[in-house]
């Protein structure tokens, strides 16, 4: 098969971009550890998120020295925690996040940041971000989840350490 | 040499009729495209909030549906009677798949509709994508799955020519357009599995009553086992065209035929096995089914960049043909007044840039700054909106008359329509990529929210509306000149030679590459062994978290439709 020079040239010059590429994202994955969704969340029966430990009282859980939990509902057309209260969480601290959806696929996303995950029913998507110094956060669905899905928002205020109370469990 | 209507009458009406079909989809769809534009940005309101979902689903489904895939199977016909030199075995095998097409079609439409008639109990408000749970009437997913048999009937249909040629040319290699068409139809063949097996199994047994629940992560990476190939889809009719045509029309000839052979081979292996870089985001899929993924998303770079050089290389050819000279003046010598041309290479070109978006939405780490943004329309109206759609209404302009036998109605007009579409779309697309970066959803009515607000990087969010606004406004009025270009030239008389439709043999020819790539056996074994390496694991994970029918009930579109009493609560419990 005939194979013009500059098309050589061109096909060992885009091979050497795809491997670079792949090269960035696994750097990215190891090197500078930016975790991706995984299946590590687990599953839990969407039908019965009442009766779970967490999901069945929402909020945030302390879950060490500067560690917090927030647990998620999302549904038609609301989070909880979220919407009718923000999510509130201690600023400079550990956070990770669990969300689900307790009717169809819904998405969770703080603006202007790379938290950002599907909320589908029966999935549990966990994901572990650290916060900042005090600022608030709009947050919002941005998967088409219904005829109101537009409506669908909240937000995420990072309070100084000394103003924050754990809202779930005890 | 007569022009195709005269050589084939009979195949030139099906690829007229399914040419048709396509023209009006793109009508609506563009009209949709329209009030959902202006809508939005706030601009100008016609439609409620609630009901912009239903014009939204029509858009989607219309144009990335029912507009691209008829004119590719027209296109195809064209493809296969023409580069084979014979008429299709059985025409009415050919109108039995474009009857069954064309109904499931209108069943699709019709579902989708009546979502603007509250008084018809019948809805399909679930968007292009119909996740589940949420639950679309069952003519939807009945057309759509009549749509998706008559796409395998016609390849049958093509198939089946191919069989009869091979019959008489035992030795030959396959002429260049009907190998491009085997190669998509067996991609289409495998991809389309799973959306057939979600639609057909879970979706309408579900939609019907029949079956409780629904798993929604299968259905969902069902969906995306097609539907990312049908990306390609969409796309391989723009490939054999800017190949075979483009270069003629520029006055030269391909380069190179066996490298358009490996294009489309690798297409056929790399495009289905890649469908979970749309989950990067999904919660139970593990990590490392998503890094297969995107290493396999990330070597499907390489029939794309292939093809930006020989496209490049051919034209330039021409240009040189027609006595262009210099590095960069030899652009100045190509035939920049022909419609069809200046179409399909501007199309070109901003694929490039949504190619560029497309990389970014690949990596999967960046991914999750741009994920469900207005990056992701942003990107896809580059690909699919530009690359496609501009190629197929510049293609259009060379391939009608030939089905016709009449000129077309006027090439300045079908000038002024490309260019029309190429500035409206660097309008609306680089504002969407750029409101996608500061987080900026997509597929919401109303992007402005009671308790925040989006801050630009360069420029201002009202900036960004505006050029949204005034692209998608740019946009409707290019297609409102293209059906209009046609339909004059409906009411032209016949005449002799009404497009020269000859076209030149490659520079580097058949003949001197491999006989394996002919071989469409192995290459589609090839490819069932990297979906079965891809897919197999995650899809037996998913299955073990749920179930196959799933423990989540349907959320029916058509029933909750009481949208403003929820907004209302809502607000409330927001104050």
């Amino acid at each position: 098969m005939e194979i013009h020079d500059y098309e050589k040239f061109w096909l060992g010059a885009a091979l050497l971009l795809i491997v670079g590429f792949i090269a960035t994202v696994s750097y990215g994955a190891v090197g500078a550890g930016v975790e991706m969704i995984d299946d590590d969340g687990g599953t839990v029966d969407p039908q019965a998120l009442g009766d779970h430990p967490k999901f069945g009282d929402p909020g945030v859980y302390q879950s060490g020295p500067n560690e917090y939990d927030v647990y998620v509902v999302a549904q038609q057309f609301a989070f909880r925690p979220g919407t009718a209260e923000p999510i509130r969480v201690p600023a400079h601290s550990t956070v990770t996040f669990h969300v689900t959806s307790a009717d169809v696929i819904h998405g969770f996303e703080v603006v202007g940041t790379n938290a950002n995950t599907m909320a589908i029913p029966g999935q549990v998507a966990t994901f572990t971000v650290e916060v900042d110094g005090p600022k608030t956060y709009g947050l919002l669905c941005n998967e088409y989840c219904g005829s109101a899905h537009h409506a669908m928002e909240g937000s995420m205020e990072v309070v100084p350490e000394d103003e924050f109370n754990a809202t779930g469990g005890a | 040499m007569a022009t195709f209507v005269d050589r084939y009458p009979e195949e030139a009406s099906v690829v007229k009729a399914s040419l048709v079909v396509s023209f009006v989809a793109l009508g609506i769809g563009a009209l949709f495209g329209l009030v959902q534009a202006l809508h939005r940005t706030g601009y100008f309101r016609v439609i409620d909030s609630v009901d912009y979902y239903t014009v939204l689903t029509g858009h989607g489904v219309l144009l990335a549906l029912v507009f691209t895939i008829f004119f590719l199977v027209g296109l195809f016909t064209w493809a296969v009677v023409q580069s084979l030199e014979r008429p299709l075995p059985d025409i009415r095998l050919t109108w039995a798949w474009f009857g069954l097409t064309t109904t499931g079609a209108v069943f699709v439409a019709v579902a989708i509709l009546a979502g603007f008639v509250p008084s018809i109990d019948m809805s399909a408000d679930v968007l292009y994508t119909f996740y589940a749970p949420l639950q679309a009437h069952p003519l939807f997913y009945v057309g759509l799955a009549m749509f998706i048999v008559g796409t395998w009937l016609a390849g049958a249909d093509w198939f089946l020519a191919y069989r009869d040629w091979r019959g008489d040319n035992p030795d030959e290699r396959i002429p260049l357009q009907t190998f491009m068409v085997l190669t998509t139809m067996l991609m289409w063949y495998l991809s389309t599995i799973g959306v057939a097996v979600s639609t057909v199994f879970f979706l309408i047994p579900w939609s019907f009553g029949i079956v409780e629940t629904v798993n929604p992560l299968l259905t969902r990476t069902l969906f995306w086992f097609f539907g990312h190939p049908v990306v390609y889809f969409w796309l391989m009719p723009a490939y054999l065209m800017w190949y075979t045509v483009m270069p003629k029309l520029a006055g030269g000839r391909l380069f190179s035929d066996p490298l358009a052979r490996v294009v489309f081979v690798l297409f056929l292996l790399l495009s289905t096995p890649v469908g979970i870089h749309h989950q990067y985001l999904d919660p139970g899929i593990a990590e490392g089914f998503k890094f297969i993924a995107m290493t396999n998303t990330m070597f499907l770079l390489l029939p794309s960049l292939l093809t930006a050089f020989t496209v490049v290389a051919s034209v330039e050819h021409g240009a040189r043909q027609r006595g262009g000279e210099g590095y960069i003046k030899w652009l100045g010598a190509l035939p920049w007044r022909d419609p069809a041309f200046t179409g399909m290479a501007l199309a070109g070109a901003l694929f490039a840039a949504g190619g560029f978006s497309g990389m970014i939405n690949a990596g999967m780490n960046i991914n999750y700054l741009i994920h469900n943004t207005l990056w992701v329309p942003g990107h896809f109206h580059l690909t699919v909106g530009t690359a496609v759609a501009l190629t197929m209404m510049a293609g259009s302009y060379w391939l009608v008359p030939q089905l016709t036998g009449k000129r077309l109605y006027s090439r300045p007009i079908g000038l002024l329509q490309v260019v029309l579409w190429f500035v409206g779309m660097v309008f609306m697309s680089n504002a969407m990529h750029r409101a996608g970066l500061v987080g900026i959803p997509r597929r919401t009515a109303e992007p402005q929210y009671q308790s925040f607000d989006f801050s630009a990087v360069i420029g201002t969010v009202g900036e960004l509306r505006a050029q949204i606004a005034l692209g998608g406004f740019l946009l409707f009025v290019s297609v409102v000149l293209f059906l209009f270009n046609l339909l004059l030239s409906a009411f032209e008389e016949p005449i002799e030679n009404p497009v020269d439709d000859s076209l030149p043999a490659p520079l580097s020819g058949a003949s001197g590459s491999p006989v394996v790539l002919d071989n469409l056996r192995l290459w589609t074994a090839i490819a069932i062994v990297l979906v079965i390496l891809a897919y197999t694991l995650p899809l037996a994970s998913i299955v073990g978290d749920a179930g196959l029918f799933g423990n989540v009930p349907g959320v029916p579109v058509w029933v909750s439709a009481n949208a403003e009493v929820t907004i209302e609560a809502l607000t409330e419990v927001i104050a």
